[in-house]
């Protein structure tokens, strides 16, 4: 049994208010030219001064109540001192003794069922602009700053090191992103919306920080990565440093950053231009709306749908909604279709739930309900469908394509004739079927599978090709 | 109270520049002043500070952001749009 | 009624940094009056330099909101007024522009940091002037030069656009040759403002008034103790003696959390200062940075030779005052002898209306004269406990020692400027 692993994440989710945290910038800046959404306060010209963004404490405070957390009762915002070019004002305005919210916790399926992941603090803070490191040589380097970012809301949660594997982290991180989705109060879709810094040790070692890792697949390849190279070190003998790493997503590895920022002294004070937050009060007026597991749990009570599929559909919101939206045509089909085979195709191609429109997914189940189209063909229709999607085409309906394509689902008589028709062909495996190879009856009912095009149901097919060659017999 | 290296790690953190040749006399001033505050170690609680105003906070409503040249008129580099600084190592 | 005017002073004693040859006004309450603008507040359109060389050639492109208020009201401002680099000085001898000259004697220094609003006033270049006060720059100008200066209660004016030195302490204020002229600008640029969220909503609409019958002024032994030159301390206890013989009663008091007030105020100042300045790395705006160095050393660069002596000290003890493996803890315990010094004038304030003394513990010093910087800083005594309780004070001229001017400081209570300045009043009242 090899030691126990110990993570803790530290997550920075951005909050989608209108405006940003001190300042009116719009925060919808993703596909604006550089510097186009600033102003002296976020481009920390001298002489501005911060004003807070009501909604984002809201938000806040939301997500701490839905994570059971304690709202402190008096909370204030600090400065952080350090020194980079994307920071406008060479410090950053967060909270430090006292944030917004603390002792909370959040229920992941872990490895061994359910668990709960303690949260230790929840607070608000800014983002700061966004470098861009440009070119190779010693000489011919230096950076780009564009403070669109600069200002942006974040929400920072930091867990306590309760988790106890790579993958147990990645299902936490799914959790926390699905339930800040239907709060309303994060776009998973943006990018760069979510960051993860994480800290791994292995029981009776030193701890490593991982820091920036950006997307959600990252954090499980980051600290498996780890977990491998740190177990290798404890095999050899060597001690594990103490240190932080940046994770490298094109080559899954972690590498030791130089640590520059080794014991960096923040020197945080509370922030002179702020005054404190009192906001317990307001925690017993917020509505919270139904969140992940209380849906999980009207899906298997409203719908009938499996745990295994609940889970699935309640992932994220957006899913959620969409089965409910297609539900009604059929509740098992539903969610057999979209968590079993549409999931899977749109991951393919890297697409999100928006990608399938609504009524186009409705008609599939009809026509898989009537029993009008072999699964075989269902699953060529969604191909079909998001195919076009991805061409940028306005795509088909399934009616439309099983129209023109044919693929009704073939009759008994049409069957039979089909059959006949490959046992004269075939002698050569009828032969071999008499003679007892199984997998000749296999290679039959594909090849009546081929003549057919698919539209045949193979379960009944086979059972159609053994009456038929114990007849002939 | 003071040495050189306190004031050479502190003018590092800090980000200050100073010349070798301004070395010693900083230190002996920033001692002298240092030694000068020291009366505050006479404090023996910490009083809290009361704040009688709270929750100064603002609807969440876009305005106008300066224009990309307006936001860039007094840098001293540029290049596309962006603000230029120094390469960080 | 709008209009325009032209503004060529002889500015022989160097108050001004910037001068606005052309100006055009609107109308309102302050129409054509000449305005001086001390250079840390900023002004859309025309430099801003804090005095200082990493500002040079900075041009805001916004408006301070106590710049709106004066343009709203019709003034016409002029220009602006040199002043200790980002205002860390008691001389204005801290300017990358060189020094201002005290007009009434220019061997002597006008005091700071508003030292060329309060020349420009006393000179007669302009009539009305604002400056800034972190602790004692409005007052000790005034008092050095002979003017009327008010520092008012903490979040009583904007600070935004006001560059910052010491967020918590520090206060925009008028400066004008009388106290209804104090009283005027004071009324125009006071007010809360939505983008300041340590404004308060208490505007000042008052006429002066010089009736203090039977005011209660508290006479505090350490404001009139060994510090103090005896002839500053005579002059202002004959003033205090004319406000008695105009109907006010002196009570003896005593502030004992005077002796951490100075120690207080220089953490504080310092550790916001060093954190306030720490942007100020040429990217976004002042000199650009060289490419050949990297982020680090070019940073240390600009500044090495962008701040002064004085502003680079100032930044170090600020970060000797924050930084964990120093003093780390010295910020917060300065922030608890606040608390003693505010604790104080409130026990105080239950007894007495005002509390009165000298404005500096001297008269104006000689141009290079006080070159130890703890020895300025101790000048500073008498000013910054009203900046540590946030309460408001004024300095209006109360006689000559060596023909130089002296100030009498009185400090009320909070949001009470109008008892000082009535009682300022009745003073010019009561000797003119």
């Amino acid at each position: 049994m090899e030691d126990e692993i110990i993570i803790g994440l530290e997550i920075h989710c951005q909050l989608n208010t209108k405006s940003k945290l001190f300042c009116s910038c719009s925060t919808d800046f993703r596909d604006n030219d550089p510097n186009t959404h600033t102003c002296p306060v976020c481009l920390g010209l001298p002489g501005t001064m911060p004003m807070v963004n009501r909604k984002a404490i809201e938000y806040a405070l939301k997500v701490g109540k839905a994570l059971n957390c304690e709202v402190l009762d008096e909370s204030e915002f600090s400065r952080k001192n350090y020194f980079y070019p994307d920071l406008d004002k060479a410090y950053q305005i967060t909270q430090y003794d006292k944030p917004l919210a603390v002792r909370g916790k959040l229920l992941v399926d872990g490895d061994d069922g359910e668990r709960e992941i303690r949260i230790t603090r929840i607070h608000v803070e800014e983002d700061p602009g966004r470098s861009v490191h440009i070119g190779t040589t010693d000489s011919g380097k230096y950076t780009l700053v564009d403070y669109n970012r600069s200002g942006i809301p974040l929400i920072e949660i930091v867990t306590e090191p309760d988790l106890r594997s790579p993958k147990e982290a990645r299902k936490f991180l799914n959790k926390l992103r699905a339930t800040l989705e239907y709060l309303n109060v994060f776009d998973s879709e943006k990018e760069g919306s979510l960051r993860v810094d994480a800290n791994i040790s292995i029981k009776g070692n030193e701890r490593v920080e991982v820091k920036n890792i950006s997307s959600y697949k990252g954090v499980e390849k980051a600290l498996t990565f780890e977990v491998t190279r740190q177990r290798n070190l404890v095999r050899r003998g060597q001690p594990i440093t103490r240190e932080t790493r940046h994770f490298v997503e094109a080559r899954g590895i972690t590498t030791s950053s130089r640590s520059k920022e080794e014991e960096n002294d923040y020197r945080y004070f509370p922030e002179p231009d702020l005054l404190p937050l009192k906001v317990s009060g307001w925690v017993e007026k917020i509505d919270l709306p139904e969140l992940p597991d209380a849906r999980r749990e009207r899906f298997i009570s409203q719908y009938g749908c499996s745990v295994e599929h609940a889970k699935t559909l309640t992932g994220g919101l957006k899913l959620a909604e969409f089965y409910e939206k297609t539900a009604s045509v059929d509740n098992a089909l539903a969610a057999t279709w979209t968590s079993d085979y549409l999931l899977g195709e749109l991951n393919y191609r890297d697409f999100s739930i928006d990608a399938m429109p609504v009524e186009h997914f409705r008609n599939l189940l009809k026509l898989l309900k009537e029993n009008a189209i072999t699964d075989k063909s269902g699953v060529e229709i969604l191909r079909i469908i998001l195919d076009a999607v991805k061409e940028g085409n306005i795509p088909e309906t399934p009616d439309s394509i099983v129209k023109r394509l044919g693929l009704a689902k073939i009759g008994g008589g049409e069957i039979g004739s089909m059959i006949s028709n490959v046992l004269a062909e075939q002698s050569d495996a009828v032969a071999d079927y008499y003679a007892g190879k199984m997998q000749a009856l296999n290679f039959l009912v594909g090849q009546v599978m081929k003549k057919c095009r698919g539209r045949a149901d193979p379960g009944e097919l086979n059972l159609m090709l053994r009456e038929a060659l114990d007849k002939k017999e | 109270m003071v040495t050189a290296e306190d004031i050479r790690k502190i003018a590092k953190l800090a980000d200050v520049g100073i010349d070798e040749s301004e070395l010693s006399g900083f230190t002996k001033q920033c001692s002298g002043i240092l030694e000068y505050f020291a009366i505050l170690d006479t404090l023996d609680q910490d009083r809290p500070v009361t704040h009688e105003r709270v929750n100064i906070l603002r609807e969440d409503e876009v305005k106008p952001s300066l224009s990309q040249e307006e936001s860039l008129k007094n840098a001293g580099q540029t290049e596309k749009g962006f603000f230029k600084a120094p390469r960080v190592m | 009624m709008a209009g325009a005017l032209l503004f060529r002073p002889n500015d022989t004693v160097n108050a001004f940094i910037t001068t606005i040859p052309d100006v055009t006004y609107s109308d309102g309450v302050l129409s054509g009056v000449r305005v001086a603008v001390k250079d840390n507040i900023s002004t859309k359109g025309v430099e801003t330099t804090c005095a200082s060389r990493i500002l040079k050639g900075y041009i805001p492109p916004y408006d301070a909101h106590v710049i709106s208020l004066l343009k709203d009201a019709g003034a016409a401002i002029v220009g602006k007024t040199n002043m200790d680099e980002f205002g860390m000085g008691t001389t204005t001898e801290n300017s990358a522009y060189g020094p201002t000259l005290n007009p009434r004697d220019i061997t002597r220094v006008p005091g700071g940091s508003s030292g060329g609003s309060a020349a420009a006033v006393a000179a007669g270049y302009v009539d009305l002037a604002i400056g800034s006060d972190t602790g004692g720059s409005i007052r000790c100008p005034a008092a050095f030069c002979g003017i009327v200066g008010l520092k008012p209660t903490y979040g009583r004016v904007s600070r935004f656009g006001l560059i910052a030195y010491a967020n918590s302490l520090e206060q925009i204020g008028p400066m004008a040759r009388s106290v209804t002229g104090v009283s005027d600008l004071f009324s125009v640029i006071s007010g809360q403002d939505k983008m300041d969220a340590t404004s308060v909503d208490r505007p000042y609409n008052h006429i002066p008034s010089p009736d203090i019958n039977g005011l209660k002024i508290g006479i505090p032994d350490e404001f009139f103790g060994r510090g103090v030159r005896p002839e500053v301390a005579d002059t202002v206890r004959e003033a205090v003696m004319t406000l008695e013989s105009l109907g006010a009663v002196t009570v003896p008091c005593s502030i004992p959390s005077m002796k951490y007030a100075l120690a207080a105020y220089y953490v504080t100042c310092t550790s916001e200062a060093s954190s306030n300045l720490a942007r100020f790395d040429g990217v976004r705006y002042g000199p650009g940075n060289s490419n050949r160095k990297s982020w680090h050393d070019a940073y240390s660069e600009i500044r090495k030779t962008g701040f002064g002596e004085e502003v680079r000290r100032r930044i170090m003890l600020g970060t000797f005052s924050l930084a964990a493996g120093y003093f780390g803890r010295y910020y917060q315990k300065a922030q608890t002898a606040r608390q003693m010094v505010r604790d104080d004038f409130s026990r105080i304030f239950k007894d007495v209306d005002i509390i009165a003394g000298p404005t500096m513990p001297d008269i104006a010093f000689t141009l290079g004269e006080k070159s130890d910087p703890l020895q300025m800083y101790l000048s500073d005594i008498l000013t910054v406990p009203a900046n540590l309780a946030g309460v408001p004070a004024i300095s209006v001229p109360c006689g000559t020692v060596d023909k130089m001017p002296v100030g009498l400081q009185l400090i009320g209570r909070l949001f009470d400027e109008e008892r000082i300045i009535d009682t300022a009043y009745a003073y010019e009242q009561g000797v003119s």
